[in-house]
């Protein structure tokens, strides 16, 4: 009879509550199910990827291969495989750095304040102040081409968003009552941090960084795109379409194959990143 | 032991008015001091100026004589008004209490805790119940002031009595100097050896 007597919002809110739990669930399978073909793109392609064969060339998909051939005769499932390893790997290569390098930053800038606070923070502001895909357009020119320099060009653009998150955070957590006790126990601020700003400010940076992997996978494509990204012959979703693209109207599956393959990991991102951070929504939380 | 507060002035900015100015004020070993004035007078903030907390911008903090140390236990503890805001909200009490070292049969004996709480997070606990954690937490070895801001006034008056007769006895027994920041007077009389009026003392409050 308990049951009966809850608020209407309770049932509601335990409603939605095991709904994103099913959510969750259901979008995680969906991401190992992407990260297992990722990590083991090598051994389930058909064919090696790179292997040139001119006298099947331009195939359209058959049985024989499921997503036809490019103009070299390769094998354009095997391509895209590896092509979708290539991309994911240092997608999240470029967000665990980014996550790390600017919450670090943050965090300091926060917890000491003073000249230091001052001088990363201007030159976040500095790479906050050009339009983003312009200053790593630069940059990637700047260093030449290939995969490492532009992961290290979106990086520089990337990582002030995680800096600010993180500063904000610590500044609101350095000032509470429970820092003060932990230093009146004697502990330093390493200690400190480590134990109690880092745990307490972590959670926004977390959801952000779940919710970039999709962004920063299309920005890495799109640098690869411009020929700024991986160098032919290695296999790369991006440079794929762009060797594909003046052949969109004659032999279409050569750029739509690498497409649907980014579409497919950057929506199962970004629905795993959104349903996380409706998870740890407090407003969605039976918790106080 | 005993801890001295020497003409101390201190403002929240530079051009900001004082919040105190010129007070000096001692507490010795085994003394228990209550602290009273109105709100606003720089009862919390002067509380936290003793515990090496804030510094001064005027006058020191004298420890025997000598300044606080800045490495290690502070030989003064505080207890604050908000046991909620004052225990990291992702621990379980038990670590909150093995971080200070304080894990120990009596002192949880002493102060009430009952085992069943250490499992628990900040949030399950109420503020009685938490408060009573955060004393156990003060009481080092090195600890030989304790000063409480407040620590009563958010609880019901069985709880406050509680408290107050558990920290007691542990005051007593270990021979703290005590200083309690209260509005309430009757509290005051009743548990401190003297009463220190910071409306009287801090001068630049009395134009």
């Amino acid at each position: 009879m308990r049951e009966d007597k809850k608020t209407p919002s309770v049932r509601k809110l335990r409603v939605r509550k095991s709904h994103i739990k099913t959510r969750l669930v259901l979008f995680l399978l969906l991401t190992a199910a992407l990260m297992l073909t990722v990590i083991f793109a090598q051994q389930i392609c058909p064919y090696d990827p790179n292997a040139q064969d001119t006298s099947i060339s331009l195939q359209p998909p058959s049985l024989e291969h499921l997503a036809g051939t490019d103009r070299f005769g390769r094998d354009m499932f095997s391509r895209i495989l590896v092509g979708l390893q290539t991309s994911v790997l240092s997608t999240l290569c470029l967000v665990v750095i980014i996550t790390v390098a600017g919450t670090a930053a943050g965090i300091l800038c926060g917890y000491y304040g003073g000249i230091l606070d001052s001088v990363v923070m201007r030159i976040s502001d500095v790479c906050l102040a050009f339009p983003g895909l312009v200053f790593a357009l630069a940059i990637a020119s700047l260093l030449g081409g290939g995969l490492h320099n532009a992961v290290f060009a979106l990086a520089v653009i990337s990582w002030p968003k995680y800096a600010r998150i993180a500063r904000s955070q610590t500044l609101s957590v350095k000032n509470t009552d429970y820092i003060s006790a932990a230093r009146l126990a004697g502990g330093n601020s390493i200690q400190i941090i480590i134990r109690h700003v880092l745990p307490n400010s972590i959670g926004p940076i977390l959801v952000t960084s779940m919710l970039d992997i999709g962004t920063m996978l299309m920005e890495l494509a799109g640098l690869s795109f411009l020929g700024l990204g991986a160098q032919p012959p290695t296999a790369e979703l991006g440079n794929m379409m762009s060797g594909g693209r003046s052949m969109l109207q004659t032999y279409p599956w050569v750029i739509i194959g690498p497409g649907i393959a980014i579409f497919a990991a950057v929506v199962i991102f970004n629905l795993l990143g959104d349903t996380f951070r409706d998870y740890l929504d407090p407003r969605n939380s039976r918790r106080n | 032991m005993q801890i001295e507060g020497k003409n101390l002035s201190f403002r929240y900015g530079p051009k900001l008015p004082w919040v105190l100015k010129d007070v000096s004020l001692t507490v010795k070993e085994g003394e228990r001091v209550g602290l009273v004035g109105p709100s606003g007078y720089g009862k919390s903030t002067l509380v936290r100026i003793l515990a090496g907390y804030l510094k001064p911008e005027e006058g020191q903090v004298l420890l025997d004589g000598k300044p606080l140390p800045a490495k290690g236990v502070c030989p003064v503890q505080l207890i604050y008004q908000h046991p909620e805001n004052a225990i990291n909200p992702r621990w379980k009490m038990k670590k909150v209490l093995q971080e200070s070292g304080m894990f120990r049969e009596d002192i949880m004996g002493a102060l009430g805790i009952e085992k069943d709480w250490l499992q628990r997070y900040p949030r399950e606990l109420s503020g009685g119940e938490l408060q009573r954690f955060c004393v156990a937490r003060s009481l080092f070895p090195g600890t030989h002031f304790l000063f409480a801001d407040e620590m009563s006034t958010m609880l019901d008056v069985i709880t406050q009595a509680q408290i107050w007769d558990l920290m007691l006895k542990e005051v007593e027994a270990r021979n703290l100097g005590l200083l309690m920041v209260t509005h309430n007077m009757e509290l005051a009389k009743k548990i401190c050896t003297r009463t220190i009026n910071l409306e009287k003392m801090n001068h630049e409050m009395k134009i």
